[in-house]
């Protein structure tokens, strides 16, 4: 290889570089199960739609501890814990050829995942996991919450700005 | 220079200095291809991988933390039947989840769920992800909602800081990426799951034992109440009332028990660090609360 070409290597691997980063820095995923995009930085706001894990996100602004993104067209407000800069690939294969390099990523479905807890399951048949199920189904719906915080004088239910 | 070749160098450059994680995956997918158990071009998507998963195994995704949450409650539960009584259970939803939203971390990849335990030992566990247990010894302790409020913090506040994760040996972790690592390129075969879950026991037995035996570090327990304090007061709770608790509970924890009186500083300690960072005064009124609060401990 000549010196030039190697410098022309070198520039398109500085400029894949570049690009990563500048990609990172707007666009995130969804890291949690199922995120509502809502149409005020708060709890209270009206719920605009629902991302699923692993979807994609342009961050617009910021408002504390919430991001303004868009999202399939889409404009609203998630709280930053519900997002990743990490990409999140869904499909192992076809995602570690396009994303390995920016050395931020995460395979979603893999390592601890539902196919190990069945098999930890079938190892410790004493170990009962119905009450989970049962508990993770509890989900006090907003408007309630903001009753409850109301009559007890408590804040707003928004939750942290 | 053809394409491949500069693929191949671009890659080389990216992923050098990424470290001993690549090498043993470099090892492992030799091995596959001599082998016939994967293909070239497979072996290489692996290897990329490892070049970026190295960097990204200093923290575990939400998805595997709640798989590993799942599991700790489920066991802490096999030592501790579910307490069966409808209203407090939605009552103590209720303050809990109202809570989250005020923390750091109010999105965890299944959301913050809260449980009785039916036993009179004063416990309270916080799964990794947010599944939150509550034994009915330490809601005796609890004689205000506010009191209560301050229990159901500092357990957030566990969850916000990832302390139950901290306690997994960083050998099963390296383990787990190394075995997801060589399930890259093809879907899980039966040996892969084996040895994930392997790396799975071993992570939830060193969480519930640092949990149920040995206790987190001091440090976390403040950590964690410096983080209720901050909860409590966005939330417009006392955080007053989790010093009430302590203070209780100094009165009610028998000495030697397997409770609390085990794995946490003593309840004067925590109270002592707590008067360092609350602003709330004690005079803040919180008597609104206490009709339900009465009305929906009474099935204790």
């Amino acid at each position: 290889m000549s010196i030039k070409r190697l410098f022309l290597v070198m520039g398109g691997v500085g400029l894949s570089a570049a690009l990563t980063f500048a990609a990172t820095t707007t666009v995130m995923s969804v890291q949690i199960n199922k995120a509502d995009l809502r149409e005020t930085p708060s709890y209270l706001g009206k719920v605009v739609t629902s991302l699923a894990y692993g979807d994609k996100v342009t961050i617009q602004s910021e408002n504390g501890a919430w991001l303004q993104v868009s999202a399939s067209g889409q404009s609203g407000w998630l709280h930053n814990s519900a997002l990743t800069k990490k990409n999140i690939v869904m499909k192992s294969g076809a995602g570690a050829q396009t994303s390995a390099s920016s050395g931020e990523m995460a395979l979603a479905g893999k390592g601890f995942n539902s196919d190990v807890e069945a098999q930890f399951k079938n190892n410790h048949k004493e170990i009962n996991f119905a009450p989970i199920d049962k508990m993770e189904k509890i989900k006090i719906p907003i408007a309630d919450i903001q009753e409850f915080a109301k009559a007890g004088k408590l804040h707003s239910a928004g939750g942290a700005k | 220079m053809n394409p491949r070749n500069l693929i191949a160098l671009t890659l080389c450059i990216l992923v050098a200095g990424c470290g001993t994680l690549e090498k043993i995956s470099e090892v492992g997918t030799g091995l596959g291809v001599a082998t016939g158990a994967i293909t070239a071009d497979q072996a290489q998507s692996i290897n990329k991988s490892a070049g970026a998963i190295d960097k990204a195994s200093e923290s575990m995704t939400p998805e595997q933390e709640y798989y590993i949450g799942r599991t700790v409650a489920a066991t802490i539960l096999s030592q501790n039947k579910p307490f069966d009584n409808r209203s407090l259970t939605t009552y103590l939803n209720t303050v809990g989840q109202y809570l989250a939203m005020f923390s750091d971390k109010p999105e965890t990849f299944g959301g913050y769920h809260f449980l009785v335990m039916d036993t009179p030992d004063i416990n309270a566990f916080a799964a990794p992800g947010g599944l939150i247990l509550v034994s009915r010894g330490m809601l005796r302790c609890c004689k205000t909602e506010d009191a209560l409020a301050g229990v159901l913090a500092h357990e957030i506040g566990h969850v916000e800081l990832n302390h139950g994760l901290q306690a997994i040996d960083k050998s099963r972790y390296s383990a787990a990426v190394t075995t997801i690592l060589a399930e890259g390129a093809k879907n899980l075969a039966g040996n892969n799951v084996a040895e994930l879950t392997k790396a799975f026991e071993g992570s939830i037995s060193d969480i519930t034992s640092k949990m149920v035996n040995s206790g987190y570090a001091r440090k976390y327990e403040f950590q964690a109440d410096k983080a209720a304090v901050t909860i409590l007061e966005r939330a417009g709770y006392s955080p007053n009332g989790l010093v009430a608790m302590l203070q209780q509970m100094e009165k009610d924890l028998k000495p030697g028990g397997h409770d609390f009186a085990k794995t946490h500083p003593a309840p004067k300690d925590r109270i002592d660090e707590l008067a360092k960072l609350i602003k709330t005064p004690a005079s803040m009124d919180t008597a609104s609360r206490h009709p339900r609060f009465n009305e929906n401990m009474r099935g204790l």
